[in-house]
């Protein structure tokens, strides 16, 4: 151990400390994955371009309008995690806001007006309900029949927007009762709006399940070794199964949200969720080889991918062309998730 | 529940066929309390088989498990785990991306009301970890431990469960001397609290310090239970391959003037820390060492299978340092992979099907446009099934459907379609029987006395041992000996199994 003279200590103290400023970010990218990175890109090149965008105007409202995807990317995340994921999110939220939509209007005239609340509440539940039969379709086909999720799921989307459109006709279903958007889509509590203090309590709950609880324990097991978790006595088939149940349901009540917001039951509510979900989980640093994502970076995650299309907003960035982006950074997310993962586990 | 009189784990009668395959045949099995038992056999014996049997992970085609007397039927680790069964496997069950001490309880987790207790559960692992001296940070990843850490996680988790029945499979195939002192260590006061324990191993040296009586197996059949002490090593080998030794093995003619076909020179590469050696036309180099040893490893970088950080390679006096597989393949050299499922064959194709591939690029059977004409093919293929010795019946039947000896078979023949000059072997003779095994040893021979360069690297000590004419034993992700001739002595090749060489070879 000898002192090193002050000569070649003054001589390497830049290298050393741009040496030092390297390795922290090699290890908040092992740590987090790329989000940092992103988030601090996106606001820099959007403060840039205008004003307006890091307002805490702007940035509430992007808060506000993130929660949908939070909530999907929630569910989003436990796939994931599990070494899968769902294609059929936007499925479930189309359902949803279908189902309960027509629930609500066709039990609004078979019961008596001051009856409004149970016919709200029934009718969340038969969104709820249908979103779960999605979920639980999912699961069986994943985890009981071993079908690939790709498939499972990308079939699922499909046989679920045909039967939204099916029961719509293709056309909104109006006439859900007034108080329903009031309170889930525009109602405030200790003013702090609905929607948020749903995602806030729903991003709570799956934070402890996945830190807290066996279940989450044992999804991570699974999506890190199903192998392993089966010969440690995990019920791999029954995880797998809940995890995609647990997700649909997730989406679906981003579904009830988003259907009493615009106040019909659309078709066309859950357009490219899917995609915007599994690109804030990715981003977010849950891997897509399964068994590895954390719930707060999630929820970031999810309020980044809407940052960044506000911020393409105001930049004026034409809505085909948003495409273009977000397709894109997904790619290269998950590029960098394939590095990060084998920094992380090591080859094989 | 259950009588004391009647033996800890008592398994009548047991088979189990997978398509293709009958692993094990009417197999009994007793142990009793405080017994170390020994299941003794080759690889492919039904070992591992027999104890997934036992710890619930298959369910026998036929036969019965009774447990203190008590008739039980798993349907799962879990089922076999609440009888009191704890069990190492020999494939790791480790999630890599949880933490040790997640890891240890998974399946099992503490719990207060409807959470997991975390903080009991670190103390759990600390402590336990503390009882059995293993020094590791239980709050690191999975991932981020080297092979021998997790195999004392394995073992770690197995104590863990309190079992009545304690089953170790090969739990020491990447161990060190000193710990695995210290869990013979372990295992003897297991023992002497009453547990059972059922220790898997196809190493003699190895276990006679703690047996208490041996079940050798071979080809799915227990062949007979002795006591350790009274059986000599001869007699075990003996009862294991059911041959005499100097029968197995044939005696390979050594041509020493062969000249040098191929060089790796200071090979680095993930787990290999500098190595060079050299290939001889008309010899069996041997690659001896632990599992994780680099053995293997060096190999699959010369292949081009994973990224080579420095070094040289030669073949025929050329430099095909960072040449593809396929440049290798095509360039004379034959790697026979050590995982045939997953990297040798096509297991959904049939045997002609997947030595036919191996054909695709010869251009006298390339026709016009560069079609392939099945005839011509057709003869070759059948010509090497003769080869290798598979029956006709079998060419046509999907390679998952055949035995692991036939398997082993039909990927050798892949690498007679074309000349070779060098022909790598991983794990020549991974999970096949006693009679594809002496096939593929006499394959071996006729290759070396052809006067190719055969390599041959195996985990199966005796194998290496008495096929090659020289042997490297790895330790460490370096060469740690090189033997030849008389001088490769079991005992020469152990003692530099732990070697911690820091010079590079
Ligand atoms: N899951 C499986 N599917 C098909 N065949 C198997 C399976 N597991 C083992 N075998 C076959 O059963 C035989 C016995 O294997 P194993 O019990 O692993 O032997 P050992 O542990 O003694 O080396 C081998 O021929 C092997 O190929
Ligand atoms: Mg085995």
């Amino acid at each position: 151990m000898s002192m090193p003279t002050t000569t070649i200590a003054e001589d390497t103290a830049a290298p050393r400390r741009a040496n030092a400023v390297l390795t922290g970010l090699r290890a908040l990218f092992l740590r987090v994955g790329v989000l940092p990175f992103f988030l601090v890109a996106t606001l820099i090149a959007f403060s840039l371009v205008s004003k307006e965008f890091l307002a805490l105007q702007n940035l509430t409202n992007v808060a506000r309008q993130s929660v949908y995807l939070i909530l999907v990317s929630l569910g989003q995340m436990l796939a994931l995690v599990t070494g899968g994921f769902d294609l059929s999110v936007g499925t479930a939220i189309a359902l949803t806001s279908v189902v309960s939509a027509l629930a609500m209007v066709t039990l609004s005239h078979m019961l008596p007006p001051d009856m409004l609340w149970l016919v709200i509440v029934l009718g969340c539940c038969a969104g709820l309900a249908a979103a779960l039969v999605i979920g639980s379709i999912n699961g069986l086909g994943i985890a009981v029949f071993g079908v690939s999720p790709f498939i499972m799921t990308l079939g699922v989307q499909s046989v679920g927007a045909g039967i939204a459109l099916f029961l719509t006709g293709g056309v909104p279903v109006s006439g859900v009762p007034y108080e329903f958007g009031d309170v889930l889509g525009f109602g405030r509590v200790f003013d702090i709006p609905v929607p948020v203090l749903v995602a806030v309590v729903a991003a709570s709950t799956i934070w402890l399940v996945m830190n807290r609880t066996r279940l989450g324990k044992h999804i991570q097991a699974v999506g890190g070794n199903a192998k392993a978790a089966r010969l440690s006595g995990v019920n791999t088939t029954k995880v797998l199964f809940i995890a995609y149940a647990l997700c649909a349901l997730l989406a679906s009540v981003a579904g009830l949200l988003l259907t009493a917001r615009v106040g019909s039951g659309e078709t066309n509510l859950g357009g490219t969720i899917a995609l915007e979900s599994i690109a804030a989980c990715v981003i977010a640093g849950v891997s897509l080889h399964g068994g590895i994502g954390r719930v707060e970076n999630v929820v970031l995650g999810g309020f980044f991918i809407v940052l960044l299309q506000n911020g393409m907003n105001i930049a004026q960035i034409g809505s085909y062309m948003q495409m273009v982006l977000l397709g894109s950074l997904l790619v290269l997310a998950v590029i960098l998730d394939q590095v990060r993962y084998r920094l992380l586990v090591g080859e094989r | 529940m259950g009588s004391l009189a009647a033996p800890l784990v008592e398994m009548v009668g047991i088979s189990k066929e997978f398509p293709g395959v009958k692993a094990l045949n009417g197999v009994h099995l007793k142990v009793e309390r405080g017994e170390v038992h020994v299941l003794f056999g080759e690889n492919g014996a039904g070992k591992s088989t027999l104890i997934s049997i036992l710890s619930g992970v298959f369910r026998p085609t036929s036969g019965a498990i009774r447990i203190a007397g008590n008739e039980v039927s798993f349907h799962s680790v879990h089922d076999a785990a609440k009888a009191g069964i704890g069990t190492v496997f020999q494939e790791f069950s480790l999630v890599p991306t949880l933490p040790v001490f997640e890891n240890l309880y998974l399946g099992r987790e503490l719990m207060r009301g409807p959470l997991t207790d975390r903080r009991a559960m670190l103390a759990g692992a600390r402590k336990l970890f503390a009882e059995l001296d293993f020094d590791i940070d239980v709050t690191r990843p999975a991932s981020s431990l080297s092979r021998a850490q997790q195999q004392m996680v394995e073992i770690a988790k197995a104590f863990l469960s309190n079992a009545r029945v304690l089953i170790l499979d090969e739990p020491t195939a990447s161990l060190t001397e000193r710990e695995t002192e210290r869990l013979f260590g372990f295992i003897g006061k297991a023992a002497a609290s009453g547990v059972g324990i059922i220790y898997i191993s196809h190493r003699i040296q190895e276990f006679q310090k703690i047996a208490d009586r041996i079940s050798v197996l071979r080809d799915g059949r227990l062949i007979a239970t002795v006591p350790a002490r009274g059986t000599s090593e001869p007699e075990l080998i003996e009862l294991m391959t059911g041959r005499a030794v100097d029968q197995v093995y044939p005696k390979i003619a050594h041509r020493t003037d062969g000249a040098v076909v191929m060089t790796l020179q200071g090979i680095r590469t993930a787990g290999v820390h500098g190595a060079s050696l050299e290939v001889r036309a008309g010899e069996v180099l041997g690659c001896a060492g632990l599992v994780g040893s680099g053995k293997s490893r060096i190999w699959r970088a010369a292949m081009g299978l994973q990224p080579l950080q420095a070094g040289k390679i030669t073949l025929k006096g050329r430099d095909i340092t960072g040449a593809s597989t396929r440049a290798l393949l095509e360039d004379g050299v034959f790697f026979l992979p050590s995982d045939r499922k997953s990297e040798g064959l096509q297991m959904t194709a049939s045997a002609r099907a997947n030595i036919e591939l191996s054909l695709l690029d010869r251009a006298d059977f390339a026709g016009p446009l560069g079609l392939v004409r099945p005839r011509r093919s057709g003869a070759l293929t059948d010509a090497i099934g003769d080869k290798v010795g598979i029956a006709k019946s079998a060419m046509d039947r999907a390679v998952s459907k055949l035995s692991g000896g036939n398997q082993q078979k039909v990927l050798f023949g892949k690498g007679f379609g074309d000349d070779r000059d060098v022909y790598i072997l991983d794990e020549p003779t991974v999970g096949v029987d006693m009679g594809t095994r002496m096939a593929l040893y006499q394959l071996i021979k006729d290759i070396a006395e052809a006067g190719k360069a055969v390599v041959v690297i195996s985990s199966d000590l005796p194998e290496v041992m008495n096929l090659s004419h020289r042997l490297l034993v790895f330790a460490k992700g370096r060469i740690a000996a090189e033997l030849s001739g008389a001088a490769i002595t079991e005992e020469n090749v152990l003692k530099h199994f732990f070697a911690e060489t820091e010079s590079a070879a």
